[in-house]
């Protein structure tokens, strides 16, 4: 039976993928003969779209079994790729190679956390949480720990992290659609919110996870393709995660010969004194904002009493004046970013495969410190965020779960092998083609990223020449124009887009239905209401999951700015809250009830304490201030999970030996998990 | 569940197959990073050894590992009878 289930989607996703596959070649003859890029956006969005609409529809469902784990008959393979979909957010898809592009080293902290988590995932919790068999993961820490205190602190810690997360998702998808479709922002946030609701809305988990599937092989595809591209065009293999050595050592050549230019030098100098110049304004504030204010108008006045000077001066100089701080506080905050700004540029670059630079060994040891461990909590966290999780549950049984761990770390290794071969590849393509040629031949991507304000260059030393420190490049932008740098058709481009699209969807789609899940299910229905009908429980599911998703994409709307960063404090938030309470309860049958709330709420509660007071000096809607802290060990705030991990195995272990042993039916339930039924 | 020998077997068996997976995970993901610098001496095609580790030696270890411990526990499960059954 399960065999030949797995013989038909087999057949099906082949089909599919060729399909895919056809559409970019007609695509690509229509680019050729002549159709205008904006209708190649709108075809490939149309299209995906439609077919994941066409997915949802199809597997519609009203069975409560379908509808949370897709009724536990998933094929391995599938639920691998679903995972790998699942998994990758527009996050990976379009951050993750920018960061190793401005990174270089240090960015592979991502690339090994966002791995290696799976080991523990396998080995740790995926075969008895399978063999548990609910339906969510509070739903483990309820049987676990007995009662409703562990549920209800799980469930608040599921929402918190999951809701940060899907804030980001349905935040790129409006990204991807003002630009590649020329909507409104707001719009493209709600427009995605469609396409997210048409998957998970009518059929859950069970629709969720075969939309997943075919959004893992357009994202694949779509990853693949420039960078292959790309890899053809410089080494003529078109093997871009094998040979990109041979072009990582052409890069530090170039690297070497670039970075001691002396018009380089003179630029990181001019930006050294530019930081300088904010610092002085900064230190003697209230004053130096009325001079400046005075100094704009005496310009002012000056070009109005000289009739020869250009009216577009004018113009530009009574704009600075307008848009100068209106009050002391904004000009500290804004002067500040400047001059941050400014120092970064002043600095002299570091090599891309350098390990922890820095120019002292302090400064080195920070770099050491936080990179272990941002490995290390993005590690906890992707072991412990329950959309992941609640994955084990759909497979057929503990052994299919077992295989389904690999599958998932294989297809999502397809894309993190080649994320830094992409990186370097654009580092190559940037430092040979663009770097040191004239600012007015530029290729036509600066100007284009440029309108959008991802893109910036500045001649700071007037010599017509664009230096590598005059050169600022979002993160963002270097998948997405990857295909532009390398004047590759724009059908590659769109495909980039639709691939982004899909990864952001898919991931929005799994953690909307984690939330839903934990308030439906293990609140309304677990505590509030358990003699409710099975129809009943789904209109709540249905309803909740409409409302959060409207809630997420409001919040999305309003740009918040410190988005990437909230991605990472999702895995601390997670891996602390869960992770010492899962592990323990599977391997220490001595844990109890009040050992795990306690460690979970102290683990959550040293986490958000950490990462608040290092990240935040003054929240005013909360009327606090003045309540920053300088880091310990310099450790980030994004790894806030270091300090919080281990605090919730202690204080689970610590409170487990002070209170009495679980019950002798909890001992039981630990012992089943431990041995897949006979 | 009735605890018999085998159980007990049994699990210790998973227990250290888990422990040793755990050590090499453990050295690959800390320990090297730990020391990416000197590792960064050794030129390999190209990479240095430390940033190789990292982009992808790490990440085909954790493959190797759960592809071992999912074949290892699965064989375990049939030489001690404890297999569940393909499908509920």
């Amino acid at each position: 039976m399960a065999t030949k289930l797995g013989d038909q989607l087999r057949s099906y996703y082949l089909a599919y993928t060729g399909g895919f596959i056809v559409l970019i070649a007609v695509l690509a003859l229509l680019e050729r003969q002549g159709m205008p890029p904006r209708w190649i956006g709108y075809a490939f969005m149309f299209f995906t779209i439609m077919i994941y609409a066409a997915i949802g529809i199809l597997s519609r469902t009203a069975n409560v079994s379908e509808y949370y784990v897709a009724g536990r008959r998933v094929p391995a393979v599938f639920n691998g790729m679903a995972t790998g979909a699942d998994w990758m957010s527009a996050a990976s898809f379009i951050g993750l190679a920018g960061t190793l592009y401005l990174s270089g080293y240090q960015g592979l902290a991502y690339v090994m956390g966002w791995t290696g988590g799976y080991v523990l995932v396998a080995l740790l919790l995926a075969p008895y949480l399978r063999e548990f068999g609910q339906y969510t993961i509070p739903d483990f820490l309820a049987a676990r720990y007995g009662g409703n205190a562990a549920r209800l602190v799980g469930v608040f810690a599921a929402v918190l992290a999951s809701f940060v997360y899907v804030v980001a998702q349905i935040y790129g998808v409006g990204l991807i659609a003002s630009r590649f479709v020329g909507l409104q922002f707001e719009i493209g946030v709600f427009l995605g919110l469609a396409g997210i609701l048409v998957c998970s809305f009518l059929g859950g988990m069970r629709a969720v996870t075969w939309t997943q599937v075919a959004q893992y092989v357009i994202l694949i595809i779509a990853y693949m393709a420039p960078v292959t591209l790309l890899s053809m065009k410089v080494t003529s293999v078109p093997l871009p995660q094998a040979v990109y050595g041979e072009v990582l050592e052409k890069v530090r050549t170039l690297e070497s010969e670039i970075f001691h230019l002396p018009a380089e030098d003179e630029a990181r100098r001019r930006y050294q004194a530019r930081a300088d110049d904010y610092a002085e304004r900064i230190e003697r504030l209230p004053a130096s904002l009325l001079e400046e204010k005075q100094r704009l108008s005496e310009e002012i006045n000056a070009r109005k009493l000289d009739p020869n000077a250009p009216m577009r001066e004018v113009l530009a100089l009574e704009r600075q004046r307008r848009e100068l701080p209106a009050t002391v506080e904004q000009a500290r905050a804004r002067w500040g970013e400047a001059r941050q700004a400014a120092l970064e540029r002043a600095a002299v670059p570091s090599h891309h495969a350098d390990a922890f630079p820095g120019n002292s060994e302090e400064q080195r040891n920070a770099a050491r410190i936080n990179f272990l461990t941002l490995v290390f909590c993005l590690m906890i966290g992707t072991a412990a965020l329950p959309h992941i999780l609640v994955r084990y549950y759909t497979t057929p049984s503990v052994r299919e779960a077992r295989t389904s761990v690999v599958w998932s770390l294989v297809f999502i290794l397809a894309l993190y092998l080649t994320a830094p071969a992409y990186a370097v590849f654009a580092k190559y393509e940037i430092y040979q083609h663009v770097v040191n040629s004239e600012i007015a031949k530029l290729p036509g991507w600066i100007a284009a990223w440029g309108k959008l304000g991802l893109v910036s260059i500045e001649d700071i030393n007037t010599d017509g020449l664009l230096q590598l420190a005059e050169l600022t490049l979002n993160p963002d932008v270097i998948v997405l124009a990857t295909p532009e740098i390398a004047g590759l058709p724009y059908v590659v481009s769109g495909l980039v887009a639709a691939g982004a699209l899909s990864a952001a969807l898919s991931t929005a789609d799994g953690l909307l239905l984690t939330i839903t899940g934990a308030l439906s299910h293990d609140v309304y229905y677990k505590i509030i209401r358990p003699q409710a009908s099975t129809q009943w429980r789904l209109v709540i599911s249905k309803s909740l999951l409409l409302v959060v998703a409207v809630m997420a994409a409001m919040l999305a709307a309003q740009k918040p700015a410190t988005i990437l960063s909230m991605v990472a404090w999702a895995f601390s938030i997670a891996g602390a809250a869960f992770f010492p309470a899962l592990v323990l309860g599977i391997f220490w049958k001595r844990a109890n009830k009040q050992g795990a709330v306690a460690g979970m709420v102290a683990g959550l509660a040293m986490t958000l304490y950490y990462m608040v007071r290092v990240q935040f000096h003054d929240i005013p809607w909360l009327g606090l201030h003045g309540i920053g802290m300088e880091p310990w060990l310099e450790v980030q705030s994004t790894s806030a999970g270091v300090w919080g991990v281990p605090v919730g195995f202690v204080v689970i272990v610590v409170v487990s030996l002070l209170t009495p042993p679980p019950p002798a039916q909890t001992q039981a339930l630990v012992e089943r998990l431990r041995y897949p039924r006979s | 569940m009735q605890q018999t020998g085998k159980h007990v077997e049994y699990w210790h068996r998973n227990l250290l197959v888990t422990t040793v997976l755990l050590f090499i995970w453990f050295v690959v993901t800390f320990v090297a990073p730990f020391y990416a610098r000197e590792l960064n001496a050794v030129v390999i095609f190209g990479f240095p050894l430390g940033f190789y580790m990292a982009a992808q030696g790490a990440l085909l270890v954790y493959v190797l590992i759960i592809w071992f411990y999912a074949r290892y526990m699965n064989r375990l499960d049939q030489a001690y009878g404890v297999k569940d059954g393909e499908g509920d």
